[in-house]
Parts: C-alpha cells; structure tokens; sequence
C-alpha cells in the first residue's frame, strides 16, 4: 500500500511522473522492460524513482515473459514496458500468452506524440488495434489528466473477475506534459465478483450427492483464486477423484490419494478412461480446452455436468453445463463444502484404483538420469516443494507435466493456452525476481532455448537463481513425433542441421554451464549444480526417437490414446 | 437486391442487437473485431452518441447463428459495453434506414 497522502498541495508533475507515482501507490516495486524514444520520458522518471526497481530485458518479449513469472509466482499484477513500433510488436507475444493463460499484466507501451499518431512516424505501429484482440482491455491515453483515472483503471481490470493483460499506449508528449495534481486516486484493486447463485449451488451439491462416479476437473482459475485448499477439501470429503488441467497442476499434489494427474492429450492413461466412465463431471475454473478434452462429443459422454467458472462466457462454451454457476470458484467452493455430504464412495475408488494398477502412466528409464524421464526425476531429487518449476513448450514440457512431483499450486509455471516456445528462461528469471528465496528450476529444449536465449544475459546480470536444464535431442521434438505418427515419418524441418555449443554460448551470455553428457556421475553434477547459487545451465542430450507418450491424435477422442 | 429480397432474407434469420457503449474512437473495433475474428458477419451497423455524448448506442444487424449466444456474452464482457439487448430482426431501427440504401 502506498504511504503517500490521497491529497497534498498541488503539484506540477509531467505524465511521466504521474505514471510512476501511480505505479509507486499501486504497491509495484519491481517492474521490467525495455527502453526506446518514445517512452524515455516513463524511463526518465522510473529512474528518479526510490520506490521501484526495473529490471532491464535483452528484448521486450523477454519483458513480457519476465512479467508473467512474476504475476504467475505472487498471483499479483505484473508490470512491464517498451517503446513504440517495434518495442511493441516484441510485446505481443507474451501479451497473447498471458491473454490466453489468464495471467494478470499491466503492460505500458511508449507512442509517437499525438499530433504524429496516423503520419508513419518513425516507430509508430498502432499498437492500440494490434493488442486489441489479445488484451483484456487496452487504452490510448488521450491526455495527461487521463492517466489518473487509466493507470488504477487497468490494474482493477487485470486483477478482476477472470485475471487478464491490460495495455496502456501512452503517448509521448502526454508523458511530457505537465499538469497540476489536486489528488490521487485510490488505487485500482480487485473487485470481487457477484456471490454464487444459492439454489445453483444446492442442485450442485445434490448432484454431487446422488453421483455414483463422479470426478472433480480443476483448472487454472483454482490457482488465480486461490482455491486449491478448498477444491482438495471437497475431493476428500466426497471422495472425488480428480484431474487437472495443465494450468491447474499442483493444485491437488500428484501424489494424493485422489489424484489422477493430468488429463487430455498427453493425460495417464489411466485418467482418460476415467473420465470416460464418469456419470458426474465438476468443472471447477477450468475451459473444456480442446487439449483436455480431445473430441468433445466423446467427453466424458455418460456424465452430467457442473462448471463453476468467474467467466460467464466459459459456461456452455464447448460443452453444455446442467449445473452452470458463475463465481469466483474460491467463493462457490467454500460454500458448496458444507452443502455436499461425506461419502465413502468406496465402489468407484475402488474402481479408479483399478485403472490406475492396469493402465498406469507408462514412465521408462525413470532410473536412469541420461533418460528424459529420469533426468526429470533426479532434478526433483535436489530439489524441495519449494522449489518453482517453469517450461518451455515442447517434450520437455510434457514430460516435466507428467513425471515432475507437483505439489503446490503457484509451483508450476508454463505456457498452457498459447503454447509459446521462448516463455521459459524470462518466466524463470521473472519467478526468481519475484521470489528470491526460492530455487527455480526451467525445463528447455534446443529449440526453445533458442527463441529467447538473450535472457541469459539478464539472468547473469540479476544473478536470478535458475537452473535451466536443457534437454537437447537435437530435433523439435513435437514437430518430430507428429511427423513420425501422422505424416508418414516424413520428417522436414524438424531436424537441426547446426547445434550450437550450448555449454559454451551459456558462459559467453555470462551464467556457469555443466554438461550432464560430461560427467561421470550426472546426479553428482546435478546436486553440485543446484548447490551454487546464482543462474546455471544444465545440458543433457536427449534419445531424439523418444516420444511422449500417451498421445491423442489432435481430433480423436480421448479414449483413443496412442502408445497407452 | 431489391426490398421484397432483403425482407425474404431478413426473415430467414436474423437478429438485431442494441449495445449501449462507452463513448470513445476505439470501442467500435472493439464491438465489431469480436465478430470478425471469427469470420461472423455482421449485415448493418448504426451508431449514435446518446444523450451527453459520453455514451453511444450500436445497433448490430446480424445473421443467427448457433454462435450468437456465446457473441453475446463475449460482448458482455467488454469492458467498454454496458449492456446488450437482442431484438427480432423485424426491429425498426435498420428498417427506416433502408430509404439510404437503395441501388
């Protein structure tokens, strides 16, 4: 909370110091970006600035992604920034991202001053149209005076209902102009939503009641809401066993009881035929994504369905709810808790213990640390629950989806509804910033290390404490086993021809290396690794042929999983 | 197309939407980009600022579809929209427009 008097004295300030005195009031004390014309007024005043501290990407989608690890890690509103033209169009990406995983940024763009806007001036792009269909909300600052009422304006709106990007396009001579300040605003925060719809809640709890094989489906909106406790609460007194999505994983540990781990296309077998034998489904802040449910006409095709959802217009998206309610889910949750009896269930837990033993997640070379899976295993093996666990897009990330120990929700941090190679290593550095006492750890692959490698120079110069553990196969490896499997092992494009010396361009970015492929004992060099403070990477060649496994062809039905 | 055609085709399936917006140069894009993202056409659009001018009123003339509900709320959820009502296609508003569209 900001220290600062609601009203002082009139002050003649620029925008510029205006927005930073409103981020300074916001509670934002660690923001990232990058500079360029027409945001160097923002620039000048942030450095003039004792309350914030910016930290300084290599590219502005770097920024972006540093952004989101720290929204992901601490649930608050991240800010990050650029100049104009292409700064901008370098956000995007990680704008996108945020958008389509619901992750809460404030996100400032520099402009051309507004008599030029619509000229082609030099680094002029709309900015406002381009963001406008992968934001939450974005505003073109008309004036100076508006940035007091936009700037508490757009973190509400990232932190309100289902948590999103804001973009604010600020004009450079509106961040010049000074005006006189009478009062400051109070600042934005988030407004909590409608309560749940009593007798909606009743009939939920009744259907959950009279279920003979119910199944609980957690998505990412139990981590925004900080639901997790209560959704493990209802799964044990019901006894409901429960998937979750990728975004929701860590929200019940993997290892509970209850738990049956990831569903959809790369789900445990296991967990896609008990979805299939279902009779009630409990959709809790979850999408019905075409990636968990694979045909949705095929999903779950025996049950009645509850969603509780804060987006109103999720319900009846994909799949009709007969129970449809509208709330924040940590609200609906703790109040459907009591409403739903105790029930032993012990037919149907029977019944899901069974499908574990016969169809269990098929885990080779868990072992073995010169494996993927077990490479993943011995990585947990030096670490804690403490410990935050950040992707890429790609194997890896399915892997580490499958085999990794999640047990806490904020624990896990990937791009899920975009699916953006290039969002671990800044995500990871982002998690780092923002919770200094933790380990963070980042699967990669060589080609997403690729697309965002620059931010290794951020992470040596913050001395971030990631450990980026590179599993390289040489190949892009889902591009690879979709070729294999469904376009007749015409593999193109799929399989690098030049390898880069990773261990060596890490240290020249400036971050300590080890090569598993090196070492005598690769769990020895791996616990050194993770002894010593500060940014390191871990490389470890990979068996390019490997798969992961199980896979749904993309359109089938869940049911019908390849390599179960 | 002459005017019987145009009514022969607007009772096949049409509705009319009335949304009441915040008055500001890019909440039109914002409206009418939700449509077109997903290739869902939209026949006529009126507006007009209403009363003091912080607020406009956008009338949408537009196919029926399985889709429209869902359109629905996803421009309820708009931060710039305050509301949205769905009439029949046989609302006035775009038929007293049609004198200006004459071939």
């Amino acid at each position: 909370m900001s220290d600062q008097p609601n009203s002082t004295a009139n002050e003649a300030l620029t925008g510029a110091q205006i927005t930073v005195r409103l981020l300074e009031r916001q509670g934002v004390r660690l923001v990232t970006g990058y500079p360029g014309g027409a945001i160097l007024p923002i620039y000048d005043a942030l450095g003039q600035s004792t309350a914030i501290r910016h930290v300084l990407a290599r590219h502005e989608q770097g920024a972006g992604f540093i952004a989101q690890g720290m929204a992901r890690v601490s649930g608050e509103v991240a800010v990050c920034m650029a100049s104009s033209g292409p700064g901008a169009t370098n956000l995007l990406t990680a704008i996108a991202d945020a958008k389509l995983d619901s992750i809460p940024l404030v996100a400032i763009t520099g402009q051309v001053p507004k008599a030029m806007i619509g000229t082609d001036a030099f680094q002029e792009v709309d900015t406002y149209g381009l963001s406008l269909p992968i934001t939450k909300h974005n505003f073109l600052v008309g004036s100076t005076e508006e940035l007091l009422e936009i700037i508490p304006r757009a973190f509400e709106i990232a932190a309100s209902g289902r948590p999103g990007p804001v973009l604010i396009d600020i004009p450079k001579d509106v961040q010049s102009r000074a005006i006189e300040v009478a009062a400051w605003p109070e600042p934005g925060r988030r407004v909590m939503p409608p309560p749940a719809d009593g007798p909606a809640l009743a009939e939920a709890a009744s259907l959950i009641a009279g279920a003979q094989r119910p199944l609980l489906y957690l998505g990412g909106g139990v981590i925004h809401s900080g639901a997790a406790d209560l959704a493990v609460d209802l799964a044990e007194k019901a006894n409901l066993p429960t998937v979750m999505t990728l975004m929701a994983l860590g929200a019940m540990p993997v290892d509970h009881p209850l738990s049956l781990g990831m569903l959809g296309m790369h789900g445990a077998p296991y967990t896609n035929l008990a979805l299939d034998e279902c009779d009630l489904l409990i959709a809790v802040g979850a999408r019905f994504d075409d990636r968990a449910t694979g045909k949705v006409a095929a999903f779950c095709p025996q049950a009645k369905i509850i969603h509780i959802d804060i987006d109103a217009a999720e319900l009846d998206k994909i799949k009709a709810a007969h129970v449809g309610i509208v709330a924040d889910v940590a609200e609906a949750l703790g109040r459907l808790l009591p409403a739903v009896p105790q029930n032993p269930r012990k037919t149907w837990v029977d019944r899901i213990n069974a499908l574990k033993a016969a169809h269990p997640q098929p885990l080779p070379g868990l072992d073995d640390p010169r494996s993927h899976f077990g490479l993943i295993q011995a990585v947990a093996a030096c670490l804690d629950d403490d410990a935050i666990v950040a992707t890429d897009v790609g194997q890896h990330q399915m892997w580490a989806a499958q085999a990794y120990p999640l047990r806490r929700p904020r624990q896990w941090l990937t791009s899920g509804g975009l699916g953006t190679m290039g969002f671990g290593v800044p995500a990871a550095i982002g998690a780092a910033l923002a919770a200094p006492e933790r380990t963070v750890v980042c699967f990669t692959g060589d080609g997403s290390i690729l697309m965002n490698i620059q931010e290794l120079v951020t992470a040596a110069e913050q001395r971030a404490n990631v450990k980026i553990v590179l599993m390289n196969n040489a190949v892009l490896g889902l591009v690879h086993q979709q070729q294999t499997l469904f376009y007749g092992q015409r593999l193109f494009a799929s399989e690098f021809q030049a390898m880069p010396d990773f261990v060596a361009a890490a240290r020249a970015l400036g971050i300590a290396a080890v090569d598993l492929d090196q070492a005598a004992n690769p769990c020895a060099a791996l616990a050194d690794a993770f002894a010593r403070p500060g940014p390191c990477l871990i490389h470890a060649g990979i068996d390019a042929e490997q798969k992961v496994y199980p896979m749904v062809p993309p359109g089938a039905a869940n049911r019908d999983m390849i390599g179960a | 197309m002459n005017a019987i055609n145009r009514n022969e085709q607007r009772a096949l399936s049409r509705a009319v939407l009335e949304i009441d917006v915040a008055n500001h140069a890019g909440v039109m894009s914002h409206v009418v980009g939700l449509f077109s993202r997903r290739a869902y056409n939209v026949e006529g659009i009126a507006c007009l600022p209403v009363g003091d001018g912080t607020h406009s009123r956008i009338w949408l003339l537009v196919n029926e579809d399985q889709r429209l509900p869902q359109m629905i709320r996803q421009l309820e959820k708009l931060e710039d929209v305050a509301a949205v009502r769905r009439h029949h296609a046989d609302h006035a508003v775009f038929g007293q427009l049609e004198a200006f569209f004459q071939p």
